[in-house]
């Protein structure tokens, strides 16, 4: 029998209040499981920069637990740091660096001995070789965002956090950053990332946390998540405009568009039923003759609004 | 203990080292030089012999010591200064490592640093006069203390600060007059007494005195003395580095 996995990473009660301001982080409860790929998305200024930093031991909860791997992150801080490795938002490298050696400095700085050749492959990995001998502050920003990638998987970690990894970076990038991130998932490597591009949750994560102002307001499976929020349309486009709806969709989610022309349906996806059928029957009953069908299925980015708009008015 | 991490830090911050070499080798080297032309030759030739110690000779202790603590404190200040300015220090601060493996890291190699300078202002020295020392043994144990104790020190102003111009304030407007009143060009005891009694209160002048007292064997206050200040000031750093790794002071949020 398969037991479940216990998670890789547990975050209990986590709140932060910074010196200087108010609550930041207001309890978060997460469970991250093993081997997934985690987007949390929300806007600027939510906490997840916060949230991240707290789990790599960059900041202090102000109360709850964190545990990685099973070890609390600040009794066992040796342990739990070794498993994680930290791709953060800004790119910051040193000045006079060394590709090459900066990386090295990084599998040391994680209690590993000195392996060229592993070090080698890492950079191989994201097409950095020929980069080697580099200066840092000489490379392009992408090339920056991956030698600080070579820096955080240099120690062979479990976890691997990127802070919006994308972040003002362009398409042909992107489409890179998600092939690598797919490829490390392959690897075993749980990756948990940040971003505030919808669409980046929707290419590649398999569970979405959304959070904003502090709270994580939902966390599920993608395909869960858009089936339970999102909501799907049928438009109707009659050939001659109607005055108003006739009797028979009354009981229906419906709305007639001004001009006339147009009939919205709106139904949830999750039900067994849809009422498609009965729907078109009673168009159909209704004498009306139809020019066009259409269904669109709501994104993430509606999802999203939605939840955000629905915290503030709390 | 993260031994690979205490490398790590040491021989990066080495490397860094090695690419300013010339500079930071360089500038002290010329000084000192400078100084024997002006003091040692042009104006010394004009003083008498302090305790029976020709001037040139004289002043070569406190020479090292004024390079050794200017260079302790700059290169430990910007080795983490560089780190947090850049904002590289993230990586640090995740790692399995405690802020004694790091002050370990960088205060060893800024220490390293001083103590190459230091023997090179000595070898330098050479070529000017004909040394002499006396202790060797109390001549190496207070350049090894000194440079630890300064290379903290640095380490901690490099923590605190959190502009160029703090950065630089410390060594400018305190060390520097400290040294040069701390008797690194002469002999307390050629001072009015009010001053005299005035210059009791600047740790440089234990130090300089210490380590003259292991070449000549004159010294402006006893040697116990010395090494009682010393061991105070090297405490004193100690205990200001685990203040603030208890409280993650300027670091950790
Ligand atoms: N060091 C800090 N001190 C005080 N407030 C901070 C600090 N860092 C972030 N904040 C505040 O915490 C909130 C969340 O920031 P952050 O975690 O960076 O959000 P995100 O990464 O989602 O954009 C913001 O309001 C920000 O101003
Ligand atoms: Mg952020």
């Amino acid at each position: 029998m398969n037991l479940p996995q216990p998670p890789i990473i547990s975050i209990r009660n986590l709140t932060k209040t910074y010196a200087a301001g108010e609550q930041v982080l207001k309890g978060i409860d997460l469970d991250i499981k093993q081997g997934e790929i985690l987007a949390l998305l929300g806007p600027n200024g939510a906490g997840k920069t916060t949230l991240i930093s707290t789990i790599c031991g960059l900041v202090r909860p102000t109360t709850g637990t964190i545990t990685v791997g099973g070890h609390d992150i600040v009794k066992d801080y040796r342990q739990t740091r070794k498993l994680v490795g930290l791709v953060p938002q800004e790119l910051t490298l040193g000045a006079f660096d060394v590709v090459v050696d900066t990386v090295r400095f990084s599998r040391g700085l994680f209690g590993l001995p000195p392996d060229h050749a592993r070090v080698d492959e890492i950079l191989n990995d994201l097409s950095l070789l020929d980069k080697k001998d580099s200066i840092v502050t000489r490379l392009s920003g992408g090339m920056k965002r991956r030698v600080l990638i070579a820096k955080a998987l240099a120690h062979e970690p479990k976890i691997l956090f990127l802070d919006e990894p994308t972040a003002g970076v362009d398409v042909e990038l992107r489409k890179e950053m998600w092939a690598l991130v797919e490829k490390l998932r392959l690897s075993g490597v749980t990756i948990i990332l940040t971003t505030h591009y919808i669409e980046e949750a929707e290419e590649i994560a398999d569970r979405v946390g959304v959070i904003s102002d502090g709270r994580l307001l939902v966390i599920d499976e993608k395909q869960n998540l858009m089936n339970s929020l999102g909501k799907k349309q049928l438009v109707v486009d009659l050939r001659s405009p109607i005055e108003q709806l006739p009797e028979s969709l009354a009981g229906f989610d419906v709305e007639l568009s001004e001009d006339g022309y147009r009939i919205t349906y709106t139904f949830d996806t999750q039900g067994d039923r849809t009422g498609i059928t009965t729907l078109l029957q009673a168009v159909n009953n209704a004498g009306l003759v139809l020019k066009d069908l259409n269904t669109s299925q709501s994104s993430l980015e509606d999802i999203f609004v939605n939840l955000v708009h629905s915290d503030n008015e709390r | 203990m993260n031994v690979e991490a205490i490398k790590a830090i040491y021989f990066n911050e080495m490397r860094r080292t090695r690419k300013t070499l010339l500079q930071s080798i360089a500038s002290p080297v010329i000084s000192t030089v400078l100084y024997f032309v002006v003091f040692g030759s042009a104006i010394g030739s004009r003083i008498q012999s302090v305790d029976d110690v020709s001037y040139g000779l004289f002043i070569v202790p406190g020479l090292i010591m004024l390079s050794l603590l200017t260079q302790s404190i700059s290169n430990a200040s910007f080795g983490i200064f560089f780190l947090k300015f850049t904002g590289s220090i993230y990586e640090i601060m995740s790692a399995p490592v405690s802020f004694f493996e790091v002050v370990i890291g960088f205060v060893g190699a800024a220490a390293t640093k001083s103590f190459i300078i230091g023997t090179i202002i000595l070898a330098t020295a050479g070529f000017f006069v004909e040394l002499r020392i006396a202790h060797p043994f109390w001549m190496l144990f207070f350049l090894v203390t000194t440079c630890i104790s300064f290379s903290l020190l640095g380490f901690i102003i490099g923590l605190w600060a959190d502009n160029f111009e703090k950065l630089q304030l410390i060594p400018l407007l305190v060390i520097t007059p400290l040294v040069f009143l701390g008797g690194s060009f002469y002999s307390v005891s050629m001072l009015p007494e009010f001053w005299q009694k005035v210059t009791l209160f600047n740790p440089v002048l234990y130090l300089i005195s210490g380590f003259r007292w292991s070449f000549f064997e004159v010294s402006d206050v006893s040697v116990t003395v010395s090494l009682v200040m010393i061991s105070v000031f090297l405490l004193t750093c100690l205990a200001t580095v685990y203040f603030m790794f208890k409280t993650g002071y300027k670091l950790k949020q």
